[in-house]
């Protein structure tokens, strides 16, 4: 595959890796926010090319994992609904909410659909006039622009039997909190490629400033992986903390103006909860006053759900990087991808799956 | 979530006890669908002459009759959409019990065929279906020899469901399964993977690739044939069906207590198939095959096989992906493109593909 494949290459990912050993003279901690990332490198084995000084933290950039438990609660409600057809990414289906998971509510009636672009919820609520069709509209700034054009569509259709059960989270807010945890142990920042691809990276300017942290925006291949680090370790080994762009052939400084006004039509900053992290101030997105006709939460009356996180879960921790997944009592044991107790259990995304998923031989060694 | 505190010391007496009802995953060839075989029918099914062959799971049956060694096997085709690039539910059918009965090292020579049909379905579908199941019969030199036929109320079906049920015949002193892994053996397989899976999944899904991914739906009677002539101590084959050549590889390591070394490089994929798979996040490990199958060979006997493959259109593509190692039993461990190394698990129920 062009452009893919000249970024999984061996001997280029060998060159990288002994230049980042030659660089490195003592131990570092460097984050990965992107849940995207996290894959890659457990996907490809990366860290296995690195230095033992080298530490990977796995961040809290996976957006199935850090969307709430009460809010999969309201959309298995929502989902049970006869008249709903209930659409969402593969991905969220099997995330367990308190007492079920999508794919339960499915195989008891309800009409659970994965579509693969958010606008073919909007194609399915034309087709189905007499239904009400609700589009589970999560993610961070990657995929916030399509989820927004599906109301942006409905509302030029005019059509009432279209709703978004929206908890959009933002990545600067997540690592300034990362950054105020007294507990912290990141030293530099990947920053996530895609979310830069949309939104820029000027926001990301104040943060090195303010913390004094190195953060370089990565994309998702082996080697622009490999790459990231080599220029985090350069920054940390020279002393330096600067913004650089590493991804430069899909993101660009300014980012996607349009699909940032598009963003700024639809939505409103809000605090949003996040799974296992608790409440972050000016951390989300919810649908603006023109748009909060589609608002799922008001049309069907869930808005005031609350529910509890599992005890044994320390996904909270494994998401700001303070434990690894499988430095968590239940890792493997209570809790696996056939049972989650936690989020990042669930998506191929979630750190604690990519761990259980590629890491088993390991598991008992790095404890 | 409070239940979670019952899973402490799981052990699995009633582990269907989390999934009160059927999900799809029940049917979709990977743990859960092993769970519900083990847990509930195996159990029910017990205390006959001929319980044990059942307890083996293997895709046939293989007991000895009147002097004969015997290979059977049953599969039922739900597929939706009934057609799709490369093939239909008939053709499917009737290929798909073939390697079943085939993967025994048996040689497949009667069919029964029932079809479930739904009140309404245009009588020119079905027999454009029933032709492509006797032309998929004749091609493989297997009879059809018995059927039935039975009519749902409209809406209580999905237009055709097919069963096909399949006999073979062994040759004496041909004994294979996962018992004859050993470490050393070469794990062979015989084309490029995820075509079925892909092609399915493009007409079910709407999604188009640019161009189109024709399923591999093929009778592998004859490629299977060909290697046991060759006179290769072959030890094992299976067919990557449901689940792909991840849950294959993984039943094996754990039916023989032995590990899988595989160099992920070495896997043959189409450049279209690895485009989709990328596109929607999915592992081509992990994607159904209809037309391929992976035998573990003992090592002297690795290009013996592999040479005669090659001369077989079905098994042109053939090549050695890895091995099997008495290190980490269980597991099946991949040497990635840049030179890590990863577990490959196999799907808990059909992959999801991820969201961003």
């Amino acid at each position: 595959m062009k452009f893919v494949d000249e970024y999984r290459d061996r001997a280029k990912a060998e060159a990288c890796a002994r230049a980042i050993a030659a660089i490195t003279t003592r131990p570092w901690s460097i984050m990965e926010v992107c849940g995207g990332q996290t894959h890659s490198i457990v996907r490809y084995g990366i860290d296995e090319l690195l230095p033992e000084k080298i530490t990977l933290l796995h961040g809290p950039g996976c957006p199935v994992c850090v969307t709430p438990l009460e809010l999969i609660d309201k959309a298995l409600l929502v989902a049970a609904r006869p008249e709903v057809i209930f659409c969402s990414f593969g991905d969220m289906i099997r995330v367990p909410g308190s007492s079920a998971d999508l794919f339960r509510v499915k195989s008891q009636g309800g009409d659970v659909r994965i579509v693969y672009s958010p606008l073919d919820a909007v194609k399915l609520a034309q087709a189905n006039p007499d239904k009400q069709v609700v589009f589970f509209g999560i993610g961070f700034e990657t995929t916030a622009p399509a989820n927004a054009m599906t109301v942006v569509m409905a509302k030029r259709l005019g059509l009432t039997n279209f709703s978004l059960l929206v908890s959009h989270v933002l990545v600067p807010p997540a690592i300034r909190t990362i950054m105020d945890s007294p507990a912290h142990r990141v030293q530099g920042f990947l920053a996530a490629g895609h979310v830069c691809t949309v939104m820029g990276t000027s926001q990301y300017g104040p943060i090195v400033e303010r913390y004094r942290v190195p953060i370089v925006v990565t994309g998702f291949e082996p080697l622009d992986v490999l790459e990231g680090i080599r220029r985090v370790l350069r920054q940390l080994e020279e002393g330096r903390a600067e913004l650089e762009n590493a991804y430069p052939r899909a993101v660009a400084a300014a980012g996607n103006p349009a699909a940032q006004d598009v963003l700024n039509d639809v939505f409103t900053v809000c605090d949003r909860a996040w799974r296992g992290i608790g409440t972050i101030p000016q951390s989300g997105w919810k649908l603006s006053e023109r748009y909060v006709e589609f608002d799922a939460e008001q049309r069907f009356d869930v808005a005031d759900i609350v529910t509890q996180e599992s005890d044994l879960c320390r996904s909270g921790e494994v998401l700001q990087g303070l434990i690894k997944p499988n430095q968590c009592d239940a890792f493997g044991k209570q809790c696996t991808p056939r049972m989650p107790l936690g989020a990042p259990m669930v998506s191929n995304e979630g750190a604690c799956a990519a761990y259980y998923q590629f890491r088993r031989t390991q598991v008992e060694g790095d404890k | 979530m409070s239940e979670a505190l019952d899973l402490e010391g799981w052990s699995c007496p009633l582990p269907l006890r989390d999934q009160p009802n059927i999900i799809m995953g029940h049917g979709g060839g990977g743990r859960l669908s092993a769970e519900l075989i083990e847990h509930l029918f195996v159990p029910a099914f017990a205390g006959t002459q001929l319980a044990d062959v059942l307890r083996q799971l293997g895709d046939a049956a293989v007991f000895d009759l009147g002097g004969a060694r015997l290979a059977f096997s049953t599969d039922s085709y739900v597929v939706h959409p009934r057609f799709f690039p490369g093939g239909n539910i008939g053709d499917l059918a009737v290929n798909g019990t073939i390697n079943d009965v085939a993967m025994s090292g048996a040689s497949p020579f009667a069919l029964s065929v029932g079809v479930i049909l739904e009140e309404g379905l245009a009588i020119d579908e079905l027999g454009r279906i029933a032709t492509t199941m006797g032309e998929a019969a004749r091609r493989a030199g297997v009879s059809i020899v018995t059927g039935d036929t039975k009519v749902v109320d409209n809406g209580h079906g999905d237009g055709v469901y097919i069963n096909t049920t399949g006999v073979g015949l062994v040759q004496a002193g041909l004994d294979l399964g996962p018992h004859r892994v050993r470490a050393g053996d070469v794990i062979i397989l015989s084309g490029s993977i995820g075509m079925h899976g892909i092609a399915i999944m493009s007409v079910r899904e709407g999604l188009e690739f640019g161009s189109d991914i024709l399923s591999d739906s093929a009778p592998l009677n004859g490629l299977v044939a060909t290697m046991l002539a060759s006179g290769a101590d072959v030890h094992m084959m299976r067919d990557p069906t449901r689940g792909g050549v991840a849950a294959t590889l993984n039943e094996i390591a754990a039916a023989s207590s032995t590990g899988m070394k595989i160099v992920e490089s070495s896997i043959p994929v189409d450049e279209d198939v690895r485009a989709a798979c990328g596109f929607l996040g999915l592992d081509p490990m992990c994607v159904a095959n209809e037309g391929k199958l992976v035998a573990f060979v003992a090592p002297e006997h690795a290009d013996l096989v592999l040479e005669a493959m090659h001369g077989h259109e079905y098994g042109r593509g053939a090549t050695s992906i890895g091995m099997v190692v008495e290190d980490h039993p269980g597991l099946v461990v991949a040497k990635t493109g840049i030179g890590g190394t990863r577990v490959v698990d196999f799907a808990l129920a059909e992959q999801l593909p991820r969201i961003c």
